[in-house]
């Protein structure tokens, strides 16, 4: 039973940091979008900030997930628990310096009037903020319909990204002196939707965690569904 | 290709019963491991693989225990079986007599006189039991005056000496340090190459490092089997994640 104790306590202390890691992303990406909007280079600047404690806390949670592998030998749904949330961290990690990317446009961007149609890129950014926080809580709850459900959460945020794409294209073929800061508007509008990518990982992820099975293997061999 | 086939195996010591309506393949060219609590059964089953039951009173045995096919409770001999079969215990339990005899013993008693044979025989099975090194100078001293490990290392090359098809060990590295462990794990994962190894652990690390095959006991019933990487990373049934989770036991 001591086992099991000091196991429950060192993967709460995983989850725990998971949860603080979530916000922090949550916040960088809410203020990333924000910096965009209203042009606020100090809202800019906090997301660097941020991103210095996201990276922390992705080696903090690594450094904890190797200790338990090695010390506790977890197997079974223990195993799949550890080895998700190493995987997950990277993604997580990811969307931090995905955030950073859009507060670095943010910043250069600063002054000028904003491109039409910007409406979508928030609401992209709603969404996508929601699946991080599906995916993290899907994980710590061991919820399995959550994690399933950051799929159809996706499809939204590609649906977004391609009206945001033809808005963008459109305004160039009018507009041609405003191309490259609608082509900034691009990349802003693809770091949103590889958010969403990297949410589907972890709910994919916890779904292995929960179930013992991967689904993209399942999609890859049963009809080649699944992007990328 | 499956080496063992077992079905509806039951055994009862006078009137208990220690295994209950076992079925289970091993397959050649395998490890198979045996996993579960103190007294679950997993000694019986292994013993029952050659006969060992068959000097212990009382003991009563049902079921069907196919060996390439054929029933080795059926009308077959004994010693035979026991050529065929291999067993190494979970205590080295060299005899006697020098490091040479030890090896050469099997070989005699079925019958090989010729010393170059033997001489080739025993050199051959210390060496597969990765030992040959540490005692091909001291052939003539007492097997007794071997480390532990190597005691258990010359048990193995003993049981390899009679150039058995299958092996069986019943916790062989419990009582070892983890060189002599390691040593007997790489041996396991040669000996795989040409035999059927059956091996009875509590070591959880152990079975997923050396097995293909894990077998979950628990009070004389196998609850699950299955391939170990499979078992050990998605085990289906709740008792077996519970057992080797260490959520009781
Ligand atoms: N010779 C015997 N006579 C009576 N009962 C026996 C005999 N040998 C074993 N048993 C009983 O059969 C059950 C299974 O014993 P077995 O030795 O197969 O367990 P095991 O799984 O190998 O346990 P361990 O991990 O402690 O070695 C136990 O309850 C044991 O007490
Ligand atoms: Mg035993």
């Amino acid at each position: 039973m001591s086992i099991r104790v000091r196991y429950e306590s060192e993967l709460k202390g995983v989850f725990d940091n998971l949860v603080l890691m979530c916000r922090h992303i949550e916040s960088a990406i809410e203020n990333c979008i924000k910096a965009l909007m209203e042009q606020d280079i100090e809202l800019a600047k906090e997301v660097y900030e941020s991103d210095i404690i996201i990276d922390r806390l992705e080696r903090d949670i690594e450094h904890s997930c190797l200790k338990i592998l090695m010390m506790e030998h977890p197997v079974a749904g223990d195993f799949r628990e550890v080895s998700a949330a190493l995987k997950m961290i990277t993604d997580l990690e990811r969307i931090g310096d995905q955030a950073k990317d859009i507060a670095d446009f943010a910043t250069q961007l600063g002054g000028g009037k904003a491109v039409s149609k910007l409406e979508h890129i928030p609401q992209m950014a709603t969404i996508v903020i929601q699946m991080v926080k599906d995916g993290v809580q899907a994980y710590i709850n061991r919820d399995l319909e959550l994690a399933r459900s950051l799929d159809t959460a996706d499809d939204k945020v590609d649906e977004l990204f391609c009206i945001v794409m033809a808005d963008l294209i459109a305004l160039i073929k009018k507009y041609p002196e405003d191309a490259e800061r609608a082509i900034m508007y691009m990349m802003i509008n693809k770091y949103l939707e590889r958010i969403g990518d990297h949410a589907v990982n972890i709910g994919e992820w916890v779904e292995y965690a929960i179930t013992g099975v991967h689904p993209k293997k399942i999609r890859k061999t049963a009809n080649g569904k699944g992007k990328k | 290709m499956t080496k063992y086939s077992l079905s509806s195996v039951n055994l009862w010591y006078h009137d208990f019963q220690a295994l209950t309506d076992v079925n289970i393949d091993i397959d050649n060219n395998e490890v198979t491991a045996f996993i579960g609590p103190s007294g679950c059964g997993k000694s019986t089953l292994i013993k029952s693989l050659n006969r060992m039951n068959d000097l212990i009173e009382g003991c009563r045995i049902t079921g069907e225990f196919l060996l390439d096919g054929e029933d080795i409770y059926g009308n077959i001999d004994v010693n035979m079986l026991r050529k065929r079969v291999g067993m190494v215990f979970q205590k080295p339990n060299p005899f006697p007599m020098s490091i040479y005899d030890n090896v050469a013993f099997g070989p005699r008693t079925h019958g090989i006189k010729n010393r170059t044979e033997l001489d080739e025989i025993v050199e051959k099975s210390l060496r597969d039991a990765a030992i040959w090194d540490e005692c091909r100078d001291r052939l003539r001293k007492s097997a007794l005056s071997l480390s532990g490990g190597q005691q258990q290392r010359l048990c193995i090359a003993r049981a390899l000496s009679v150039a058995p098809e299958v092996l069986l060990m019943d916790e062989p590295t419990s009582a070892l340090d983890p060189i002599s462990t390691g040593k007997i794990e790489d041996l396991i994962n040669e000996l795989k190459r040409e035999y059927t190894i059956v091996i009875v652990t509590h070591n959880m690390q152990q079975a997923t490092r050396i097995s293909d095959k894990t077998a979950f006991f628990l009070l004389g019933e196998i609850i699950e089997v299955g391939r170990t990487e499979e078992l050990f990373t998605n085990p289906k049934n709740e008792k077996t994640e519970n057992y080797i989770t260490g959520r009781f036991g």
